[in-house]
């Protein structure tokens, strides 16, 4: 302990002044080495995805391994939309990804305008509610859902995978937008129900207007949310062309190959196909991105 | 001044004698009207009909038949793969979740250094959080192919003739956490931990370094200390997440090998779809809802114990 502080409160010798600035620029290095290995490290399974899924069938698993394609073929990238189902799951995805962004990100705001905002009995009691559903995990309801949709003739349907979303968008988002319109000023409500205004135009002209990031941190997780979602549409969808990406990417993944031939190459085309809307999305919005996890983590 | 008039102007322009306090909740109820059915619908009514279920004999083509609590007693007694694949849970939990809390605090204090092009660091650290889990599972069954894949080569290469990974039942589970902590540790409890650590007061760092505690010491005395609650929150989450792990055992082994990796989930689903036992499969939903409760409820009551928030003496 004494012999460190003397170090780091050392200004007293020759010796330190030289020795000091060595050891901090060793530290430095050494934290730039550590950092670039581990994200080396994070980096090469991606590395090793897609240099996959530029090779042949057969140079995919040839031995020696090349590191990089001999020869670069993008004819995989191709053959997953010709020879698959892939652009139907895609479409469905696509679909079903929409429709539930805009289900969420409306009616969460609606709903954490209503905890925001306007006084009403019970108020608080029925947020502990909204937050206790967070830790509810969708194992819990997930056969009686089953049979639900079984019931009404949801499963091997769309619905049971957007619809649900309208009614509320889930907790987690309630929370993140009623934590950020809490942050409004409310004279500006006031000001707007002077004009006249009613609360849905309160919402939609004053308070939406000014909740652009919490709203954009909602449509990116909400996305993100629903274009990796698996466990759902495993139990609602049934046949083949009703498959969500994942879904059908898992299937792909299963399903026995003419003759045997090797398919990692179009495995791996494939799961760069379903990961590069996710990684340009974050990309996209970073920042948003970046508060929102900021938020809901350390307010929470 | 205003807000006076508008309290008095309203009485005259409603139609309906209602005060303003009782339209006031009206419209709360009406905006907060959405939650509340989808929460009855997706959420409550479901759970509550989970019970009766849970209760019954049900395989779907014929209609449930109420056998009381012969599927709790068949879980706990008679079913071969109930306990272990929930040992393998625990298992798997009790590595996964206190080696992500450890990766993701470092990994944020490695960020949290003064150094150059952070913000790439992060991203790359970032990105494998966002690989969809399916795409995992995938990707690195690929890379640990026993035979082609790259962990392997890699291993050959400097003359060392690797093991199976995922198909050797010994490391099937390892090779899972290692996996999810590729897909995790980077990812948003690294952010989460990385805020927490700049929202350490720059005074209580100094305070110590006065003191002469070491960059360690005040690692241990001071930033831990602060980061107590965000620990907490993750550590309760990680428990809840990877108790209920699934789709990457289920696309990268599918359970094997030998049952290596059939963890309780795997097991619930299999019920439900694959042999019809929905009434079995929903006692297990209940009996997984009622150890995540306990676990949560242990957790905090513990964290009475450890956890600091610098709220409460008032600074």
């Amino acid at each position: 302990m004494a012999g460190e502080l003397a170090e780091t409160s050392g200004r007293f010798s020759q010796f330190d002044r030289i020795v000091i600035p060595a050891r901090k620029a060793m530290r430095q290095s050494l934290i730039y080495l550590i950092a670039t290995v581990l994200a080396a490290a994070f980096m090469a399974p991606f590395f090793w995805t897609i240099s996959s899924a530029l090779k042949g069938p057969w140079e995919v698993i040839a031995y020696p391994p090349t590191l990089v394609p001999k020869e670069v073929r993008w004819q995989n990238f191709v053959d997953i939309w010709v020879r698959w189902p892939f652009a139907t799951w895609t479409v469905n995805s696509i679909v079903v990804c929409v429709l539930a962004v805009i289900g969420q990100t409306a009616s969460a705001s609606v709903v954490a305008y209503g905890f925001a905002r306007i006084r009403f009995p019970g108020r608080e009691a029925l947020f502990l509610v909204v937050l206790s559903t967070m830790m509810l995990p969708i194992q819990v309801t997930i056969i009686p859902l089953f049979l639900l949709y079984r019931q009404i003739g949801w499963l091997d349907t769309l619905l049971p995978l957007i619809v649900p979303h309208w009614f509320g968008g889930g907790a987690f988002f309630i929370f993140l937008l009623r934590q950020f319109f809490r942050t409004i000023p409310k004279d500006l409500d006031e000001a707007a129900e002077i004009d006249g205004c009613g609360k849905l135009g309160i919402l939609w002209q004053v308070v939406v207007p000014l909740s652009k990031p919490a709203l954009t941190t909602v449509v990116i997780f909400s996305f993100l949310f629903n274009w990796n979602e698996f466990f759902q549409p495993l139990f609602f969808l049934n046949s083949n062309d009703k498959y969500t990406l994942p879904l059908g990417l898992r299937f792909f993944q299963t399903f026995p190959t003419q003759g045997g031939e090797p398919k990692w190459h179009l495995l791996m085309a494939a799961s760069t196909v379903i990961t590069v809307p996710v990684v340009l999305l974050f990309f996209l919005g970073q920042r948003y991105f970046i508060q929102g996890v900021v938020m809901t983590g350390l307010k929470g | 001044m205003a807000t006076q008039t508008i309290g008095w102007r309203w009485p005259v322009v409603s139609r309906f004698r209602l005060r303003r306090s009782t339209r006031e909740a009206l419209a709360g109820y009406a905006f907060i009207s959405p939650w509340i059915v989808g929460f009855v619908c997706f959420t409550m009514g479901p759970m509550l009909a989970a019970i009766y279920i849970s209760m019954s004999r049900y395989d779907i083509a014929t209609p449930p038949m109420f056998i009381g609590l012969e599927n709790y007693q068949r879980a706990f007694t008679a079913d071969p793969l109930f306990w272990p694949s929930l040992l393998r849970t625990a298992y798997y939990t009790m590595l996964t979740v206190p080696l992500g809390i450890a990766g993701s605090l470092l990994m944020a204090v490695l960020l949290n250094q003064n150094i150059r092009g952070k913000a790439i660091y992060r991203t790359l650290f970032f990105l494998p959080s966002l690989t969809p889990v399916v795409a995992m599972g995938i990707l690195w069954s690929w890379l640990l192919q026993p035979e082609v894949g790259l962990a392997n080569l890699l291993l050959w290469s400097v003359g060392i003739k690797g093991p199976g990974w995922l198909s050797d039942p010994d490391l099937a589970i390892p090779c899972l956490v290692g996996i999810s902590l590729w897909g995790s540790i980077g990812g948003s409890r690294m952010i989460i931990f990385l805020a927490g650590l700049q929202g350490v007061p720059q005074e209580l760092e100094e305070a110590a370094e006065l003191d002469g505690a070491g960059a360690w010491a005040k690692f241990l005395n001071v930033t831990i200390p602060m980061l107590t609650p965000v620990i907490l929150f993750n550590l309760v989450l990680g428990v809840l997440d990877s108790f209920g792990v699934f789709a990457i055992a289920y696309v990268a082994t599918d359970g094997g090998p030998a049952y290596a990796t059939w963890f309780y989930m795997l097991h619930l689903v299999n019920q439900a779809l694959r042999y019809f036992e929905m009434g079995y499969a929903a006692a297990l939903a209940w009996i997984f809802f009622a150890l995540v409760l306990l676990f949560t409820y242990l957790q905090v009551r513990w964290s009475a114990r450890w956890v600091y928030y610098s709220g409460e003496e008032g600074r």
